[in-house]
């Protein structure tokens, strides 16, 4: 159940361009978060919370690991902190990705940029519950590369660059022909490239994990919202999702 | 009575802190955190003659000390409403009131009737003021004579108390509370969100979908502050203020200027607990100000 809560950040860093790695030490969050949801990052001073979804968990020390861009004042404010503040945040958030325990499955997770994060959650814990795991993984070019060691440990990994400056060049869906047989695919990622993927792998078993900007982050206010098939003709990203099934919602 | 308990038209208030319309949905979220009994009353968001969809996304950016929103009146129907959000809140030992929003005066008298149908909602919370929507709203806002005939048509058919919910985006803001008031008005609320826009740089475009927004936050709080007192110099009519609310003394603030309660609305986005917080420290801050109780305080800033 999200709660309010302190996080204790214990190591902040730097891993890629604008890119930054920083480890959250709290009990509430680590022991009950799951692969898929985020954190609402509130920052002093600002008015809105940041969502920013978990990317590693470790819950024998209690820490969650985030990763997030530099993009706009708040993320460059939260890259601003360090070792041994705390910050304020809501959580743990959405709910998460179904997973499999079946070891016969082969699953495939498709990343993009800022997106990568969630998968490697995700591919970790699949990975230990002996899934076979197969990951794509996109940058725009080789200075904003992360987290490609830890994904070779726990899946066949494909890297792609927009501009072939590391390994193939072109986009995640190029891939998609050439990797083997999979029964389900996750992906997050730019909307493009989310567009991209579930028009391809129309009739697979998938699922997407959608980003907006949010206002209170637990399903109130109504800013976060995505058209759906369902009655009232609308999902919350912040609460209903932000994981999907891929038909459920329409992009 | 206690020394936070407040009484309106229509609303006997354990304490003066009711959630904002919008920034609490219905309650439901909320009631995760903390009972919701012990807020003064909720305050629901709009509803409309039929299901609204809203705007497009992103539907909400943040600014300096605020936030803009333009969310568009998105609910389910009036009726809907009733049946399924008035019958959760009803639950709980606190107050009621419904927002109301339309885009003709047919449809406000529509949506007002509708909630005489319910003995669970304790008085409407007339919004001619939502700075989003292409019809209706704003338009009633703007202009005395159009806010007077739907307060008017409005009071005509309503069994409830109405207070009408004042945009600030106005230039004069005494002629549309006077107007309301001729017209009938139990109360007034005020004040809603201010027009905004903002441009994000790289993409040189507006940073909500809708282009312009709803300002709010603290930057608003202290044009809430100066209509709020304007008004209570010239309309005899108890005010629910709001505007940037955050804590305890920003409430005191509000009393001081001349409201009777007040809402709370964009700080529950930071802190769901907000509004409990407040009420927990209000006995204190108007002690530590002189006042024994919220009543006291009411109006008392000193001019002379």
């Amino acid at each position: 159940m999200i709660k309010k809560e302190k996080l204790t950040i214990i190591a902040t860093e730097q891993i890629a361009k604008d890119t930054i790695e920083m480890k959250l030490k709290n009990i509430h969050v680590s022991e009950t978060v799951v692969p898929g949801q985020f954190l609402h990052i509130l920052m002093e001073g600002h008015t809105l919370g940041r969502p920013i979804s978990i990317a590693d968990i470790d819950k024998e020390n209690h820490i969650v690991t985030i990763l997030f861009k530099v993009i706009g004042a708040g993320t460059k404010r939260l890259a601003e902190y360090s070792v041994g503040q705390q910050i304020d945040a809501l959580g743990p958030s959405g709910n998460g990705f179904p997973l499999w325990q079946d070891e016969k499955v082969t699953v495939l997770l498709i990343g993009g940029g800022i997106g990568v994060p969630p998968m490697y959650c995700l591919g970790k814990q699949l990975a230990k519950q002996n899934v076979n795991v197969i990951a794509i993984l996109g940058f725009q070019t080789a200075e904003y590369v992360i987290y490609e060691e830890k994904f070779n440990q726990i899946a066949e990994t494909y890297i792609v660059t927009d501009d072939g400056s590391y390994g193939n060049k072109g986009f995640v869906t190029d891939l998609l022909d050439q990797v083997e047989e999979f029964d389900c695919y996750y992906t997050c990622g730019p909307l493009p490239m989310i567009q991209a993927i579930t028009g391809k792998l129309k009739g697979k078993d998938g699922y997407i994990s959608l980003e907006e900007r949010m206002g209170c982050g637990v399903g109130a206010c109504l800013a976060c919202m995505i058209p759906a098939n369902n009655e009232s003709g609308y999902k919350k990203i912040c609460s209903d999702g932000p994981v999907f099934r891929a038909e459920e919602v329409t992009i | 009575m206690s020394e936070l308990a407040v009484a309106m038209p229509g609303l006997n208030l354990n304490n003066p802190i009711m959630p904002a319309s919008g920034c609490f949905g219905f309650g439901r979220e909320y009631s995760n955190y903390y009972d919701l009994s012990e807020l003064g009353a909720v305050i629901m968001k709009a509803a409309t003659g039929t299901a609204r969809l809203g705007n497009p996304t992103p539907r909400v950016a943040e600014t300096a000390s605020g936030m803009l929103n333009a969310i568009g009146l998105q609910n389910p129907g009036v009726d809907k409403i009733i049946e399924h959000e008035v019958q959760f809140l009803a639950a709980y030992n606190t107050p009621i009131i419904a927002n109301i929003a339309g885009s003709t005066i047919e449809e406000y008298e529509m949506v007002a009737a509708a909630f005489n149908k319910t003995d669970h909602v304790h008085a409407l919370e007339l919004n001619i003021s939502c700075p989003n929507v292409k019809e209706g709203g704003i338009q009633f806002g703007t202009n005395p004579v159009m806010a007077a005939k739907v307060t008017e048509r409005v009071k005509r058919v309503s069994k409830l108390p109405v207070y009408v919910k004042l945009s600030p985006n106005v230039t004069d803001i005494v002629a549309m509370a006077k107007a309301v008031e001729s017209a009938g008005a139990d109360g007034l609320s005020m004040i809603n969100t201010l027009t905004g826009m903002q441009i994000h740089l790289p993409s040189k475009r507006p940073l909500i979908a809708n282009k312009t927004g709803g300002l709010s936050g603290p930057a608003i709080k202290p044009i809430a502050i100066r209509m709020i007192y304007e008004v209570k110099q010239r309309v005899d009519l108890p005010i629910i203020g709001m505007g940037g609310i955050c804590n305890a003394e920003d409430v005191l603030e509000f009393l001081l200027a001349g409201a009777s309660a007040v809402a709370v609305g964009t700080a529950n986005f930071g802190n769901p607990l907000v509004c409990r917080e407040i009420i927990a420290d209000l006995p204190d801050v108007l002690n530590r100000f002189g006042f024994a109780s919220v009543q006291e305080a009411i109006g008392k800033a000193v001019f002379v």
